[in-house]
């Protein structure tokens, strides 16, 4: 069996505040594969970005992990000094911001930035990574990348950027990217075009990657596999087809409803009642069981569901049977 | 670009006629020098000869176009009270003033942008607590009080420091320098202090507060993301970004520490244009502030161009923007 690029084991972060602990992520457990784009989706604050800056240890204090554990190709990452996950960061996980117009430095050029970042991590001359700026350039589809390594991110478009990005983010080789919603800030047309870039250099290079986003048609369109959270939990994991088509849990069988496709023509989309739980006032037992339409007793009292202790593809202790069976909801 | 210089240029020249206008107003309001010049036993006869003299029959409108005009041709005049040339006088007070302001302004750069990196950096520390909390002192303080207290600490206690003047200097055709000789150098480092010490405060305070907003910024998690060592991110990344705002605050504050230098000489007796204005309100000496107050015009003014030239070579968005639209 191949190995995991990324192995992630009932990972637990909190947050300790005044008014007690907040878990925005809680015992999360999956796996990347090489070559495997894995999508993270959920509403904000569902700790999708959460997992993804522990993974590349740049979560912010007072945020820490508390218990799991994180490998990397096989190997533990979450107990490593400050220094030694810098040497990991970059070199062996990449990662892709949100906002293309705001995460390159608008004062180097986009050259001196690509050069800095293969310098650290790779052993090359100043030329050599000149070089290699400039074919990764080329690689994410920039146009006359010779030419354009002396410019400055502001003489860029923004869609243009966001390659620029990821060129940074792919410059030192990694074996993981980390793709913050990465095309949320960018027009649909440029989205379908990086989506497309990404899906293509995750092939070519066997990269894992992790595609954190809220938007289900992304994950429709990109993703191989989808972790759906809610409230800093897993609801649901498995291929994307399985997910989309055949949603085990409630939550997401909700926010399957909630999409807007062209097939279903111009119903109203369903809504899924309530919101969901501030992380500091979570309900007993499952997360999701207050808005939960086939709640039972035991949803509401019990202990919570986790995909580990119920074995399926959703953490939930009823999980929904084909959709042909309740169609008529 | 040379379109936009010339065009600061012209305001500035505009700037400068006000300036000149306003000042030479409120002179005709501090006093009559007549008084001063003329002895006990003067007559009426004396006095309205002297007037008509100096031209101070003339209504001030005439006063200032004659100012002016000669002014352009580099002659501000006699000053009344030492009948010598005032250019002469400036030309012998100004190098005491400028190395005054050149290492106080040097001090307060490099300590206020060093501190300040500092504070920013660690910010949890005892020891940038302490500074922080320090350099309120500095800020609040006026500038007197705090050259009083050095005298009284380093010169009059320990006895380390002169606690006037300038000490000897060398005289290098026409630039008189302290820096050379040992006296020179100890009698410049009280006054530096004093009047650099609100400026550092000030820079350190900005870049402080410039470098936390930039700290949290996307491109600085991502320069982490991309494991650059938090060197690179501190000083190539961070530090770049702070100075944009930070060196039009220094440039205009060096005008200021000019300025301010009447307060500071006037506390060591340091032989500059400061003080040689203190003593000329003092007289009435009209073409020695008339002439003083140009210059420092002159200086905030050509200050101003140079920082806002300054902008163009550090902020790309700017260069590039500017040639482009081609303004």
């Amino acid at each position: 069996m191949v190995q995991p690029v990324l192995s992630i084991k009932s990972l637990v972060v909190e947050i300790p505040t005044r008014k007690g602990v907040l878990r925005p992520v809680d015992r999360v457990s999956y796996d990347i594969f090489p070559g495997e784009i894995l999508g993270i989706v959920g509403e904000s604050g569902a700790g999708k970005s959460m997992t993804g800056n522990a993974v590349i240890g740049l979560l912010e204090r007072p945020a820490h992990i508390v218990s799991g554990d994180i490998l990397l190709s096989g190997n533990p990452i979450h107990n490593l000094s400050a220094s030694e996950f810098r040497k990991i960061r970059g070199k062996k996980i990449g990662m892709i911001f949100q906002d293309p117009l705001t995460s390159l430095n608008p004062l180097l050029t986009v050259g001196e930035q690509l050069v800095e970042t293969i310098i650290e991590h790779l052993a090359v001359s100043k030329k050599q990574a000149q070089e290699r700026a400039i074919a990764a350039l080329e690689e994410v589809g920039i146009p006359a990348a010779r030419e354009r390594i002396g410019s400055y991110p502001h003489q860029f478009s923004g869609g243009m950027r966001q390659r620029v990005v990821i060129a940074l983010a792919l410059c030192a080789e990694p074996d993981l990217v980390i793709a913050d919603e990465p095309t949320t800030a960018l027009d649909v047309s440029v989205q379908a075009q990086i989506i497309a870039l990404l899906k293509r250099l995750c092939r070519e290079r066997g990269v894992g990657v992790m595609l954190v986003t809220h938007d289900m048609g992304v994950i429709a369109e990109a993703a191989d596999r989808v972790a759906v959270m809610y409230a800093g939990r897993l609801a649901e994991l498995g291929a994307v087809r399985d997910v989309l088509s055949d949603p085990k849990h409630p939550y997401t069988y909700g926010l399957m409803g909630s999409t807007p496709l062209a097939s279903r023509g111009l119903k109203r989309l369903n809504q899924i009642p309530g919101s969901m739980p501030r992380l500091g006032a979570l309900p007993e037992g499952c997360a999701f069981s207050p808005r939960c339409e086939f709640a039972q007793e035991v949803c509401k009292t019990g202990s919570s569901p986790f995909i580990a202790n119920v074995d399926a593809q959703a953490a939930c202790w009823f999980p929904l049977p084909h959709t042909k069976s309740r169609s008529s909801k | 670009m040379l379109a936009y210089v010339l065009r600061r240029i012209f305001q500035s020249l505009i700037v400068l006629l006000a300036v000149g206008f306003v000042a030479f107003a409120m002179f005709s309001f501090v006093g009559d020098p007549v008084d001063n010049m003329l002895g006990q036993e003067r007559t009426q006869a004396d006095i309205d000869r002297l007037r008509e003299q100096l031209g101070l029959d003339q209504p001030f409108i005439v006063q200032y176009w004659r100012f002016l005009e000669q002014a352009a041709q580099g002659n501000f005049g006699l000053s009344y009270r030492q009948g010598r040339p005032v250019s002469e006088i400036i030309a012998e007070r100004l190098p005491a003033t400028i190395e005054l302001a050149f290492v106080s302004g040097f001090l307060a750069f490099v300590g206020g942008v060093g501190l300040g990196v500092f504070t920013a950096i660690r910010r949890h520390g005892v020891l940038p607590s302490f500074i922080m909390t320090a350099s309120l002192i500095g800020v609040s303080l006026p500038t007197f009080l705090i050259g009083i207290l050095l005298i009284y600490i380093f010169s009059v206690e320990f006895g380390w420091l002169p606690s006037f003047g300038r000490g000897e200097v060398v005289d290098l055709g026409g630039w008189t320098t302290g820096f050379l000789t040992a006296s020179g150098l100890k009698a410049l480092i009280l006054p530096a202090i004093t009047l650099g010490l609100y400026q550092m405060t000030l820079i350190m305070r900005l870049v402080r507060t410039e470098m936390l907003e930039v700290l949290r910024m996307d491109y600085i998690r991502f320069a982490r993301a991309r494991g650059l060592t938090e060197k690179t991110i501190n000083f190539r990344h961070a530090l770049k970004n702070t100075l944009v705002p930070v060196i039009t605050i220094t440039g205009l504050q060096l005008g200021s520490i000019i300025a301010f230098a009447i307060i500071t000489e006037t506390v060591f007796q340091w032989p500059g244009v400061g003080l040689l204005f203190i003593n000329a309100v003092q007289f009435v000496d009209i073409p020695v502030m008339a002439a003083y107050l140009m210059m420092i015009s002159v200086m905030f003014v050509g200050i101003n161009l140079i920082v806002d030239i300054l902008y163009f070579a550090i902020d790309p968005r700017l260069r590039i923007e500017r040639s482009v639209g081609g303004h």
